[in-house]
């Protein structure tokens, strides 16, 4: 991992008895000055304690998200904002989440920041409401996070039915956008919790949304899957018009090849929101056959200009990584909590709280409104969008707004990929 | 359910059961002869895959080229494996051999681990994407190439034993030890080729595999509990059955998926082997004892 200018690390430091008298004989030198004590801590950098999943079973994606983290301090120093993280590593579990929350509040942390998953993320808010300490969520749906009443929790991620209700809408926006409507659909899903909760959101929130098609099978498998085969075999049987997918990155790239391989071309291979088909790797390995997948998911407003500044400096920092949602997120939680901290004008967590409360950003890198907070501390100005892989590159179609591209619907045959 | 669906799916099972039953034939041919089981078969399967990656990431020499070069290392290390420690277990009890090459496996998974990371890589050829298609029947080219060469390598492991003087010096040793020590047969190096020989049907393998599913360190795991189920059905000891019994574990673990529902297709595996312990002990071609 790259070290940052900003970065201070999260253990506490001892001070030898030396630097305590300095420091104390300067602290006593500034009181008989008379010196404001608050522009001295205007000149203070705001401390941002980062609750990551940087190892156990989300090390991967809680890594990401570090990198978002990570590069919001020299982004928001070009921007006026001083910023330290603080780091800590939530090991993928809610109980080292909430002990590494307390230590963080201990050692000084003004804001807290975190934690991608929503047990971690539940664990820190009580921390934080009980300590009084800001939190802002880079990611985290479960919806009873904000339902607590909490007053120092905010959260600019949208919640998992949000995430189902845009990523299903968004097959209609497809339908009418390109004039074809599909009729069937089969829908293939990872057998884990992930998988199967999407699976059951979907089979929930299909009836309510009115959608034009039917699922007509449904075909689980095996997250440790060496091959699916068998699976892909299964879904062309259904022949169904399009392939509904909620996958992870390898088996995403298993389905497509043996997908060429069986030659089964459905109108679109289409995820209501699942990470895989607009990961590098999958661009990587597939080539022209990533192309045409589409994932409905919040992502990257290609009009924000910060959004194109983070992009390039990722792009240098980390040429080899995916740029996905988490990096945005993660970005746009420190960016509200520096906003905060500058109109709150210091680290006292009540005036932070509500200079959180009070927050509105229109220059932000995701898609939707500007970044406002209702009272239950959850921004609803969140859209999902429609990124279809197009010349080797996860591109917006829809909302118009947002769009680079048009959708195209349905995907050329495998055969009529050319070289 | 469409007869094609059917075609498709049992022609890919019978595909992917050769290849399997290639990697249960080193375990059964070391049992056989030694009556070692050796818990570190998967491990050296998944090093074999990771030599074949590093011969393509590295040289651009395909899996296939590859396979005599991964198939000759492993010999050796099979059979320097079998000098250094397995010959000093041969006398020793079955839990202190378990444990031994336990150790063995744990050593070879982590030993991995540290080089090439928890990470799934696989090799992209020209033909990965390519399918033979014959009316409704479609076949993978890939898995095509990977069966046919699977069966051409269990034939010369048959004729191997079946013709060359080593190969019967060896099943002299299987048949009767005593009777081989008192004609003369060096009985250590012929255990030592024989583990040689075993550890190069899992390069084989390891290089075929590599071709259909990307590599990652804890797969061994997975593979070494493959190995036992086909041995058990196919019946311990015998090379016959360890194709055989590759082929009905590709075969049900096909159909099951396809008649019930795919994530539970391993079900049909460990099914058959509880069925064939029950009703077979010896396994499909096995001797009985």
């Amino acid at each position: 991992m790259s070290k940052t200018k900003g970065t201070i690390a999260s253990a506490s430091t001892p001070i030898s008895r030396r630097a305590f008298g300095t420091g104390a004989a300067a602290g006593a030198m500034l009181l008989a000055s008379g010196m404001p004590i608050r522009s001295l801590r205007a000149a203070e950098p705001l401390r941002v304690g980062v609750l990551l999943p940087r190892s156990g079973h989300l090390a991967l994606i809680g890594q990401a998200c570090q990198r978002g983290a990570e590069l919001s301090v020299p982004i928001l120093a070009d921007l006026g904002h001083q910023v330290q993280l603080m780091n800590a590593d939530t090991e993928s579990n809610p109980d080292v989440g909430r002990t590494q929350a307390e230590k963080l509040i201990r050692e000084g942390a003004h804001v807290l920041m975190g934690c991608f998953d929503s047990a971690t993320t539940a664990a820190v808010a009580q921390v934080a409401e009980q300590k009084g300490v800001p939190f802002v969520i880079n990611i985290g749906a479960d919806p009873a996070i904000t339902e607590q009443g909490y007053k120092f929790v905010f959260r600019n991620f949208p919640t998992s039915v949000m995430l189902g209700m845009g990523g299903l809408k968004l097959f209609n926006d497809i339908f009418q956008a390109t004039g074809t409507t599909a009729k069937t659909a089969v829908l293939m899903h990872v057998n884990d919790s992930f998988g199967n909760s999407m699976r059951g959101g979907i089979e929930k929130l299909m009836p309510k949304l009115n959608l034009p098609f039917q699922i007509v099978e449904t075909i689980a498998y095996d997250p440790k899957a060496r091959d699916l085969a068998l699976e892909v075999s299964k879904a062309k049987a259904a022949n169904a018009d399009i392939h509904m997918v909620v996958t992870r990155l390898n088996d995403a790239i298993l389905m497509v090849r043996e997908m060429v391989k069986q030659q089964y071309a459905p109108m679109g291979i289409i995820s209501p929101g699942s990470p895989g088909m607009y990961e590098k790797q999958f661009f990587k390995t597939l080539g022209k056959y990533a192309n045409y997948c589409t994932t409905n998911v919040p992502w990257f407003d290609p009009n924000q200009k910060l959004a194109k500044v983070l992009e390039e400096r990722f792009e240098k920092a980390y040429p080899e990584e995916s740029f996905e949602l988490n990096i945005g997120f993660t970005f746009e939680a420190v960016l509200i909590a520096a906003d905060a901290y500058k109109r709150a004008g210091s680290g006292n967590p009540q005036a932070l709280a509500e200079a959180l409360r009070a927050t509105s950003i229109a220059d932000r890198v995701m898609i939707g409104g500007p970044i406002k907070f209702n009272e239950k501390g959850q921004n609803e100005n969140l859209r999902s969008a429609a990124v279809q892989n197009l010349d080797g590159k996860p591109t917006v179609v829809l909302p118009t707004e947002s769009a680079q591209a048009k959708p195209v619907f349905p995907m050329p045959d495998w055969k009529a990929r050319g070289a | 359910m469409p007869l094609e669906l059917y075609l498709n799916v049992i022609t890919g099972g019978l595909l992917t059961g050769l290849v399997y039953g290639l990697m249960a034939l080193g375990l059964s041919a070391i049992f056989g002869v030694m009556r070692i089981v050796n818990f570190a078969h998967g491990d050296m399967m998944v090093a074999a895959m990771y030599a074949a990656l590093v011969l393509f990431n590295v040289q651009g020499i395909t899996p296939l080229a590859a396979l005599p070069i991964v198939a000759g290392g492993l010999f050796l290390v099979g059979y320097v494996l079998q000098r250094l420690l397995v010959n000093r277990l041969i006398q020793a009890t079955e839990h202190i051999q378990f444990l031994a090459l336990l150790g063995v496996a744990m050593v070879i998974t982590n030993g991995m681990l540290m080089a090439f990371g928890p990470d799934a890589q696989g090799v992209l050829l020209d033909y990965s994407f390519d399918s033979y298609s014959f009316g409704p029947l479609i076949l993978d080219k890939v898995r095509v190439i990977a069966a046919v060469v699977a069966g051409m390598a269990a034939l010369l492991l048959w004729a191997f034993f079946a013709y060359t003087r080593i190969g019967k010096a060896i099943r002299a040793c299987a048949d009767n030890l005593t009777g081989a020590r008192v004609v003369g047969l060096d009985v250590d190096r012929l255990y030592a080729v024989t583990f040689g020989v075993g550890a190069a049907c899992v390069g084989v393998a390891g290089c075929l595999l590599l071709m259909l599913v990307d590599v990652h360190p804890h797969l061994s795991t997975d593979y070494t509990l493959l190995g036992f189920i086909i041995v058990i059905v196919g019946g311990l000891g015998s090379l016959g059955g360890a194709l055989l019994g590759g082929v009905v574990i590709g075969l049900a673990e096909a159909l099951g998926g396809v008649l019930v529902e795919p994530s539970l297709k391993s079900m049909f595996s460990f099914g058959l082997l509880i069925l064939i312990l029950l009703i077979r002990p010896e396994g499909l071609m096995g001797k009985r004892t």
